[in-house]
């Protein structure tokens, strides 16, 4: 009897699975591990998005996946297509070139496809592309160094990892002080990490006796800059900007540290915003496809407060 | 070693080769240098690239003792990121109850001493007492602490409290007589090493043990001892590193130490220890350790050279270093 029983149980379960599996739309969100400061805010805010996203739609349940490298990335997109029959895919590529089939084969399986910050190698794959804006990062940070430097003087630049990201960057930034008087002594890959760009940073200030003013372009780099510096001694750097909008340099803007008077956003919640827009997609009639651009922002000692985010790791 | 007694007359030859190489390599570099730049021989450029050096030659010369025994070991940059990360969170948790001061310093020196052991240990007892290669074993613990610091930094950046700083911040900085911390106990560590791999029986058990493990043991040499203790020794070394790289940013990463392990090999290799055990040569070490980063600071003072090259040229010189002091033995 009690055998009968849990026989018919079971076989309403696997007659309503069916059912339920229309009703339960799966977004997966793969993006790259913690590996910098940057990733581990954007891992962060992808969090907080999905659990908060996961109380307002009961109806939508998501699969958060973190790799370390491409190849592992590819392994989770696969996985999610094949085993958990994802409706949508939202996925920050840690390489273009790799990512474009796995992701293509998604969106050929019928799902909607986000793309956050890298683009694909071929273009029109995605649904969605939500964009941080590296050419208008560089010219905001450009237009800043013209503004502070009205004379003109002599800088370093400090590039990240060699990607398209840091070349559209430094290109923006180029074009921005073009004609401005502002003259670029040496640019070299401080990797966008503290230890890099403190020891070339201190080569720097043995090659040059006189430096106006740092890019760092990365606030990782600009602490190690900021190291170097007070380790020489040298009082003629009057600024170092950094850029992505970390909270320690964020505090050191608002608190008007004279040697960090501004920062420029590129800012790792990008994700949040595409998981949101994806899941509003998902859930109501709102067309939330196309290309949506996040501008890079100046902070000042006037706006800090609102870019400070107290719980965020980054 | 064992070309010198047995065949005098070539051997002579071939160890002034092979002593010469990395001298002359780095001989080279210095001109080099001191000639594309004026800066190239200031103090303040010196003091840089030897302070610089300190980190990956302090864990350098544990690894020629590791090699030397026949062994390797990949984890030690992870384990030197996780333990910075460790030697943060203790000081900051233990603050409130002590204040910023010299005591927290040592409580903070004592968490990656003690760390730096323990983390050797178990490099050691799962390659000695557990047998697995050495490869294997270093490649997983390195993912391991790797992640450890990923997770406990929460993917983004341990830092010191800032009170704690400025007090820790002399050990990276600040020195005797116009030589800085790091050399120093760089130096310190190198000279005990080769003291001890030249004088000492445990050396001279260290390259039995890496030239031949059998005959070792039939000479009763205590084989997994000796193995076992060149790791506790690397992990003690990483320790110290460790204790030279936290003030110096006052603060540790998933991006901290990575390739560190690379580096260190590189440099015991360009300093004559040979990659295969047997035989390990402390100095040369250290004059690899000296070779990479002159390399680097030569390339940041010199224009012309396009940054995207760097790699390119150091793994030509790694290359050349090694070329010059081939061993002649291979042809006989």
């Amino acid at each position: 009897m009690k055998f009968a029983k849990i026989t018919a149980a079971a076989l309403a379960a696997t007659l309503a699975m069916p059912v339920l599996a229309q009703e339960t739309k799966v977004i997966g969100v793969s993006i790259p591990a913690a590996t910098h400061g940057w990733a581990g805010g954007m891992n962060f805010h992808a969090q907080q998005a999905v659990d908060r996203l996961e109380k307002v739609y009961p109806e939508l349940d998501f699969v958060l996946a973190t790799a370390s490298d491409p190849a592992k990335q590819v392994n989770d997109i696969e996985d999610m297509l094949a085993t958990r029959n994802i409706s949508a895919l939202v996925v920050l590529p840690f390489e273009s070139e790799p990512l474009t089939s796995p992701v293509k084969a998604v969106a050929d399986s019928g799902a909607w496809v986000t793309v956050v910050d890298r683009g694909l190698a071929i273009p029109g794959i995605e649904d969605l592309y939500v964009a941080g804006d590296n050419p208008g990062f560089g010219k905001v940070s450009g237009e800043y160094m013209v503004s502070a430097m009205p004379d003109g003087g002599d800088i370093v630049v400090f590039r990240g990892i060699p990607t398209t990201i840091d070349n559209e960057r430094v290109e923006g930034f180029e074009s921005a002080i073009d004609g401005s008087g502002i003259n670029i002594l040496a640019m070299e890959h401080g990797n966008w990490n503290r230890d890099d760009s403190f020891t070339v940073m201190q080569d720097f200030l043995s090659k040059y006796d006189k430096i106006d003013a740092v890019w760092a372009s990365d606030d990782d780099m600009a602490i190690g800059v900021l190291a170097a510096i007070e380790q020489s001694g040298r009082d003629d750097i009057k600024f170092v900007l950094g850029g992505a909008g970390m909270k320690e340099m964020v505090a050191k803007v608002r608190d008007g540290d004279p040697m960090i008077p501004a920062d420029v956003t590129y800012p790792p919640s990008m994700i949040a915003t595409a998981i949101e827009m994806t899941a509003v997609g998902m859930t109501s009639t709102a067309p939330v496809s196309g290309t949506f651009t996040i501008g890079s922002v100046l902070i000042t000692a006037d706006n800090a407060a609102d870019f400070y985010y107290e719980d965020s790791p980054f | 070693m064992t070309a010198t007694e047995t065949q005098p007359s070539r051997a002579a030859k071939s160890v002034n080769l092979k002593v010469l190489g990395p001298i002359l390599a780095l001989v080279v570099l210095v001109i080099v240098g001191a000639a594309l730049n004026g800066n190239f021989l200031s103090a303040a450029n010196i003091t840089n690239v030897l302070s610089r050096s300190a980190f990956i030659g302090i864990i350098a010369v544990g690894m020629t003792f590791v090699i030397t025994a026949g062994g390797l070991d990949l984890s030690v940059g992870s384990m030197a990121a996780f333990i910075a990360g460790l030697m943060i969170l203790v000081m900051n948790a233990m603050l409130p109850a002590m204040g910023p001061g010299w005591p927290l310093v040592f409580v903070g020196m004592l968490t990656a001493m003690v760390a730096g052991t323990l983390a050797g240990f178990v490099n050691g007892f799962l390659i000695t007492t557990m047998r697995i290669e050495a490869f294997i074993v270093t490649l997983g613990t390195m993912g391991i602490y790797r992640s450890l610091v990923t997770w406990l930094a929460d993917g983004g950046t341990l830092s010191l409290d800032f009170g704690m700083r400025s007090v820790i911040r002399p050990i990276y900085f600040d020195g005797i007589l116009g030589i800085s911390w790091p050399i120093i106990v760089f130096a310190l560590v190198a000279i005990i090493g080769e003291l001890v791999m030249r004088r000492a029986a445990f050396g001279r058990h260290a390259a039995a043990v890496g030239s031949n493990d059998q005959v070792a043991r039939y000479s009763s040499v205590n084989v997994n001892r000796v193995r076992m203790l060149t790791y506790v020794f690397l992990g003690i070394l990483v320790g110290v590193a460790t204790i030279m790289y936290v003030p110096r940013l006052g603060s540790a990463s998933p991006s901290t130490g990575v390739l560190w392990e690379l580096e260190a090999i590189a440099a015991v290799i360009i300093g004559g220890t040979m990659l295969k055990g047997g035989f390990g040569r402390v100095w040369g070490t250290v004059i690899g350790v000296l070779i990479l980063s002159l390399i680097d600071n030569i390339l940041n003072l010199t224009d012309g050279v396009s940054p995207y090259l760097n790699g390119a040229i150091q793994g030509v010189i790694i290359i050349l270093a090694v070329i010059l002091q081939r061993d002649k033995k291979a042809e006989s």
